[in-house]
């Protein structure tokens, strides 16, 4: 789509710039990554009163142009680099009326950068109800920007802001805030004479920031890193006096614009919710009820709707069957892509309701509480308190997961959290385990109310989480802290969760999920498929002969023939030879060959797995129905000794491995992509799969 | 007489220390002004979020497990570690 204006939202965590980017846009967005970084970006379409386009462009919240996190680190890169295709004609600061003085802060720095502003004044609605009150033609009037004061949440004041929008000029008419120039003022000079920058505190942000910004040049930064020892620039302390500097014009500002009742201090409701949310005990208790309530939800909502996708899925299956001729090519469409798509589809629901419970818990501010809560625990195993929530969104899906770590500032701690998130049991280990766990735990009730079955599953997620508290605690002594840990953090006032909200993200998670995992699991399903159907050199064609032969199939039913032709024929496929090759390696496990395809086939994806037994065990279709991959697995016997296959020591050993092996592309990807070396997915994958293979060698044993 | 002259100068350092208000000393609900900041690394990143000298501070709550703070600054509530608080030196 084409704009005629580019408009860029800036504004504090916490103030609702996303509801006014969703209010501008509507569904007119789409969520991409900034340019070099895994920083998501959002751009989005809004059509103005006078029939104009703008391309809005949602940056992530900052409480100031001095990056803590990488998130923050994009904002001054998109709004200081001309070069930058993201860099805006306009930009909205986004203040919250209820708690202006530490908003104003990003303003000014914003202001300073000499672009053209508009101030979005939200939460309007809620400084009325506290009293508070703000001369806004007077406001106005003293930042010489236009000031629209809105209620995001409400959609009030969204057209004067658009109206606003198509008003804006073209060059920045907002006063000076502070002098600039006197916090370090030959340093200044010298930048702006020698990289040609005509504004005062850009060229300062250039000295502060030099070193982390990719727009410019190694010989820039290093001529910069020059002046600075030249002038004797102390970072710190110039950022320290900058910010008393702009503090104290602020309070000069709200001295007359804002009067804040001296009630306004009073209990609040989010300080009576807090008192019982954050209290010693019920807080905690509260915690893991939600937890718990989260998971029933996962499991018992998501169930209707899995299943009709994966009845579905059966019906196109057998529809399309029935239409096309029978051959290779059919069988690679219904057998591989489509047999392969249903086992991605099916996670949607449960992926759904966990984003919508991830997305509600921040949006009521109630995960940073539960970070409030858990930070010393975190900080004794060598994670923080916003290590949590990658944690619970490990449940789901470890990509998302790693890529919310982003909001942790300190390195050691992020690396920490993205080292031990895909230990946790994700919603792809689900269907390993609840096949397993059917095939070998009865399905009976102890103590009246705990079905055995669903305490073992319930055993594995806490065993998993265990296990990532043990591993973070040893790395935790491994590397080395680069800076100071800290955990300066915003406790938003509690608020009803924008349902909206909630169902954008909804939307945006499954989307993105099946557009990941789906490329994936197709590629896997027809390699997979590939490696089943063919066999090297004249295998099949001797196999075929044999069993032309009368004494390999008289007395024997014909569908008994197909399917012994079928399993010998798989057995001499490249992939039957693949998994002998193997076999040596993970026969202390318990594993035969056929298990150790989808070992392989799983390293792809884990919930491969389920696909990958449903085609060794049946090549002749209905791969998609869970119930008869378990009837098969249990009918499987050992044509050695004639035992089942799948004994308890197996099935769990088999669960240890799904528990602790690194079987999951998408991961190893995103984990390469947010460390940006591959010596991190590296130690990660070695180090899970050395677990991997000692845990399901210990299990086994003791099983045995 | 040397040792008792060391053992004075410890004494009074302590003494001043002891008269140094920080913040992790004070009590959920009290109050404080802040005066100035021992570590400068530290400041820097609690007065971009409105901790100022001159801002009013008082303590909400402390987390279950005695660590983080949870103080009300300049008309928001700002979650911190008790190690943090301790370098911001309040007004007696």
């Amino acid at each position: 789509m084409k704009a005629d204006i580019r408009v860029a939202l800036v504004g504090n965590p916490n103030t609702g710039k996303s509801t006014l980017f969703n209010v501008l846009t509507g569904l007119n967005q789409k969520i991409g990554n900034f340019p070099g970084v895994t920083v998501d970006k959002k751009v989005g379409y809004s059509k103005l009163p006078d029939g104009r386009m703008a391309e809005i462009v949602d940056l992530p919240g900052t409480y100031s142009l001095y990056p803590k996190s990488q998130d923050e680190s994009i904002v001054f890169s998109v709004l200081a680099d001309k070069a930058n295709g993201l860099n805006p004609d306009l930009v909205i600061v986004i203040l919250d009326a209820s708690n202006l003085k530490r908003n104003l802060l990003l303003y000014s720095q914003v202001a300073d950068l000499k672009i053209p502003v508009i101030v979005a004044l939200n939460m309007m609605d809620l400084a009325k109800k506290t009293g508070i009150e703000i001369n806004v033609d007077l406001l106005a009037k003293n930042l010489s920007v236009p000031v629209v004061p809105i209620a995001a949440r409400k959609q009030l004041g969204i057209d004067d802001l658009k109206q606003a929008i198509a008003n804006a000029n073209k060059v920045a008419m907002q006063g000076d805030s502070i002098d600039v120039k006197s916090i370090a003022p030959q340093l200044i000079e010298s930048i702006s004479r020698e990289m040609n920058v005509d504004n005062a505190y850009y060229a300062l942000q250039l000295a502060h920031q030099h070193e982390t910004l990719k727009f410019l040049s190694t010989e820039q930064s290093d001529r910069i890193e020059e002046l600075e020892k030249e002038h004797a620039f102390h970072s710190q302390k110039a950022q320290g006096s900058e910010t008393i500097a702009r503090y104290s014009y602020i309070n000069e500002l709200l001295y007359d614009t804002v009067k804040i009742p001296a009630t306004a201090h009073d209990e609040t409701l989010s300080n009576k919710i807090d008192k019982i949310l954050t209290h010693k005990v019920f807080g905690f208790i509260i915690f893991f009820a939600i937890l718990l309530f989260m998971f029933q939800a996962i499991f018992t909502w998501a169930s209707y709707p899995m299943s009709l996708i994966a009845d579905s899925f059966v019906w196109i299956q057998n529809g399309l069957h029935r239409i096309l001729p029978a051959g290779p090519a059919t069988s690679l469409l219904v057998d591989g892509v489509i047999a392969g798509l249903s086992g991605v589809m099916v996670f949607i629901p449960q992926i759904a309701i966990l984003f919508a419970f991830i997305s509600i818990l921040e949006d009521t501010g109630y995960m940073s509480r539960v970070t409030f809560m858990m930070d010393k625990l975190m900080r004794k195993v060598g994670l923080n308190g916003k290590s949590v929530v990658p944690l619970i969104g490990g449940f789901a899906c470890a990509v998302p997961s790693i890529m919310s770590t982003r909001t942790i500032e300190n390195w050691k701690d992020r690396m920490i959290t993205i080292m031990v998130t895909p230990l946790v049991t994700c919603s792809a280990r689900l269907p390993v385990y609840t096949l397993l766990i059917a095939l070998v735990v009865p399905n009976k009730n102890v103590w009246w109310v705990f079905n055995l079955q669903g305490l073992a599953l319930t055993g594995m997620y806490v065993f998993s989480l265990i296990s990532a508290v043990l591993v973070a605690w040893v790395f935790k002594f491994i590397l080395k802290a680069r800076e100071r840990g800290y955990f300066i953090m915003e406790l938003p006032v509690y608020r009803m969760p924008r349902w909206k909200n909630v169902a954008f993200s909804m939307y945006e998670r499954s989307k993105s999920f099946v557009l990941q995992a789906g490329k994936v699991i197709i590629a896997v399903s027809i390699i997979l498929w590939v490696l089943a159907s063919y066999a090297p050199g004249d295998r099949f064609a001797r196999i075929e002969a044999k069993y032309k032969q009368p004494q390999y199939t008289q007395g024997i039913p014909q569908d008994q023939i197909d399917r012994n032709i079928a399993t010998e024929k798989l057995e001499n496929s490249y992939a039957g030879v693949l998994g002998h090759t193997i076999e040596p390696v993970i026969r202390p496990l318990g594993f035969d060959w056929k298990i150790g395809i989808a070992l392989i086939t799983s390293f792809a994806a884990r919930e491969v797995f389920v696909g990958t037994m449903a085609t060794i065990y049946s090549v002749n279709g209905d791969a998609d129905n869970t119930q008869s991959v378990q009837q098969k697995m249990h009918d499987a016997k050992n044509p050695q000794t004639g035992q089942p296959v799948f004994t308890a020591a197996v099935a769990f050993s088999l669960m240890m491995f799904y528990a602790f092996a690194m079987q999951c592309a998408s991961t190893v990807a995103v984990v390469y992509r947010e460390t940006k070396n591959w010596r991190w997915p590296a130690t990660q994958f070695a180090y899970m799969t050395v677990l991997a293979y000692a845990a399901s060698f210990i299990a086994y044993h003791l099983l045995r | 007489m040397a040792l008792f002259g060391f053992n004075l100068n410890k004494i009074y350092i302590c003494w001043v220390n002891y008269f140094k208000m920080k913040l992790s000393q004070l009590p959920v609900g009290a109050k404080g002004i802040v005066k100035e900041f021992t570590d400068l690394e530290m400041s820097v990143k609690l007065m971009e979020m409105g901790c100022l000298p001159g801002e009013e501070i008082r303590v909400d709550r402390i987390a279950p497990l005695g660590d983080p703070i949870a103080i009300n600054v300049s008309g928001y509530q700002l979650s911190l570690r008790k190690r943090e608080a301790s370098t911001i030196i309040l007004h007696k």
